[in-house]
């Protein structure tokens, strides 16, 4: 056999790597399933959102529900507290977020219940800041609009995705 | 096994392998000299070795979302069934897998019993295989009553219920199965540990049935004892690899066309009601694979005897090795053993079909004759057939048949040079 022919893919060397291809895919199709059937299932997607009753919640004071298994802050805020919120400056934020980005209506703090920094639920109205929320594993501060101020937290708190279905119903999710 | 001494070609591989002989065995592995005239019949055992991979691993899968709990478990299935990312398709790998394993594993048996297989030296690879066979249907039982439906339910009553046969304890062992006074809560539980257990056992077991195996190397479809490595050899890989593949995929399309095209028509639509203590459904019949063994049971019209008798069914298999006194292997030299084979796989095909029937009128008889035939062709034929049958001769190699010009080695009798095998010891 000559140079020339040597580099030339044969027919047999075709076949192979067809077959290998194939069976790559074969392989990956059966396996897809058994990977996929960890995610999520249709019960649990099911329940992908909830519905609040807020008219209670009087202002200053904060609810907890559980929007997909995890706390959510629903927090009614006094007009001091959303003051104080909006004149901070962006400069001092270790995540600079303006609340205005972060309340679609300024009495409502709708936030994930969740510290950014490993996982724990944070306590409502402590901390360094008033109105805030403080967490106790590890110490991280958050402000009235859920922002990370000192601790080892390195964002804010989550904002879920809600909408206001009426006056007193928020849909999370 | 190959005689050679097998040396790794990296420095770190002969270091790796001088403290974990690995890349020996992988090599043993590799170039395992394996008879030449190996045909379909012989890809079995790969077939059966991805059945148990399979078993094991949707298995596990689905114990991640089943619930084994009398209250929950049946709502569990069909939240597999509906909910969970393809858990219709695991589910359905998994209950007709079974229906695979135990297709394959009884062609595989009746391969050995063709070219006698189960003979010296290869009893003890035999009595593995049938403490595998064993366990394979102890855990398809242990299964079938996962799902929590009428067909488990009333199945585990009555499987259990066969314990109670046995005089002066049977009681006392069938609340001890149950853990109560009836198939409960707690027998469903423990039944769950067991059945993910047992697999395990089984993966065992073929490790050790392969291990043995590899000692007196494959039997061959005509039944000699070859040298090894020779020219009646081929080693392992590529060829047999490529040839149990090739067979695999022809397997798995059958297997593919019942898990997608008829899913349900190997189990019991009664299966599909929940499991209810009050009601035993009109027909009850076990999975396609227990029914000779079932029909066995059914025939003998006492308690005792009738469990006896089953288990018996399973223990003459056992013990077929001392059964079976022909010298020669392979049924291609024994005319008259290749048509009581025959005779044999159409009376287990006829107690499979009684198991499946009512047991009343013909359908009793026929069962009857059927299990008498059974135990005959095993405890009488086979011992006394070892003595009076003329074997024909029997080829000295694979090749020589070939090369003798006579393709047919059941026609290589007709040289002078050929020696039976009974005359080698």
């Amino acid at each position: 056999m000559s140079d020339s022919e040597k580099k030339k893919p044969n027919r047999r060397d075709f076949i192979l790597t067809a077959t290998t291809a194939a069976g790559a895919v074969g392989v990956g199709a059966a396996v897809w399933p058994l990977i996929d059937q960890m995610n999520p299932d249709a019960s649990v997607k099911a329940l992908a959102s909830t519905e609040v009753d807020i008219s209670s919640v009087q202002p200053g004071q904060s609810i907890t529900v559980l929007w997909r298994g995890k706390p959510v802050f629903i927090k009614h805020r006094t007009p001091e507290e959303i003051e104080e919120a909006r004149k901070v400056d962006l400069k001092e934020l270790k995540h600079p977020e303006k609340d205005e980005d972060r309340a679609k209506k300024p009495e409502w703090l709708v936030t994930l219940g969740i510290c950014t920094h490993l996982g724990c639920v944070p306590l409502t109205n402590k901390g360094d800041y008033e109105g805030g929320w403080f967490c106790p594993c590890h110490g991280s501060h958050y402000d009235t609009s859920g922002r990370i101020r000192s601790g080892p937290a390195p964002t804010n708190l989550e904002i879920p995705e809600y909408t206001f279905v009426d006056i007193n119903t928020i849909k999370i999710g | 096994m190959s005689s050679h001494e097998y040396t790794p070609s990296s420095k770190f591989g002969k270091w790796f392998n001088d403290r974990l002989p690995l890349l020996t065995l992988a090599n043993h592995l590799t170039d395992y000299p394996t008879p030449k005239n190996l045909n379909y019949w012989w890809t079995f055992g790969g077939i059966l070795t991805f059945c148990l991979i399979t078993q094991i691993i949707t298995g596990l899968v689905l114990a991640m979302h089943y619930i084994a709990h009398a209250d929950l478990a049946f709502g569990s299935v069909e939240h597999i069934m509906r909910d969970v990312n393809y858990g219709w398709l695991i589910r359905y790998v998994h209950a007709n897998g079974a229906s695979m394993f135990f297709l394959a594993v009884y062609i595989h048996i009746f391969r050995a019993l063709y070219y006698g297989s189960y003979k010296s030296p290869r009893e003890i690879i035999w009595i593995i295989g049938m403490l595998i066979y064993f366990l394979m249907m102890a855990t398809a039982f242990l299964g079938y009553v996962l799902p929590w439906g009428q067909m488990s339910f009333w199945g585990a009553t009555v499987i259990t219920n066969l314990f109670s046969a046995i005089p002066l304890v049977g009681e006392s062992i069938t609340h001890w199965l149950w853990g109560g006074y009836s198939v409960d809560n707690p027998t469903l539980t423990r039944f769950f540990s067991l059945h993910y257990l047992f697999p395990f056992l089984i993966l065992g077991l073929v490790i050790l049935h392969i291990w043995a195996l590899h000692v007196p190397g494959n039997n061959n479809p005509i039944g000699i004892d070859i040298k090894k490595p020779s020219n009646d050899t081929v080693p392992f890989h590529p060829y047999i690899v490529i040839k149990d593949i090739f067979a695999l995929l022809i397997f798995l399309i059958i297997f593919a066309f019942f898990v997608f095209f008829s899913p349900n028509i190997l189990g019991h639509s009664d299966n599909y009601i929940e499991a209810n203590p009050l009601v035993t459904p009109a027909h009850i019949v076990p999975e396609w694979y227990l029914l000779p063994f079932y029909a066995i049971l059914r025939s003998i019209p006492d308690k005792l005897l009738g469990v006896i008798a089953m288990f018996a069914a399973i223990f003459v298999l056992v013990i077929l090795p001392w059964l079976d006194t022909s010298k020669v292997r392979s049924a291609l030299f024994r005319p008259i053993y290749k048509q009581f084979y025959w005779f044999l796989v159409a009376d287990v095909l006829i107690l499979g079909y009684m198991g499946a029937m009512p047991a009343e009128g013909v359908y009793l008889l026929i069962a009857r004759v059927a299990t008498a035939y059974y135990f005959i062709h095993f405890l009488v034929i086979l011992p006394i057939l070892g003595r009076k049958e003329r074997t024909l001769n029997v080829p000295l190699s694979i090749t020589e048949p070939v090369l003798g010009g006579m393709p047919n080695p059941s026609m290589a009798k007709a040289k002078g040079d050929k020696v039976k095998i009974n005359s080698l010891g």
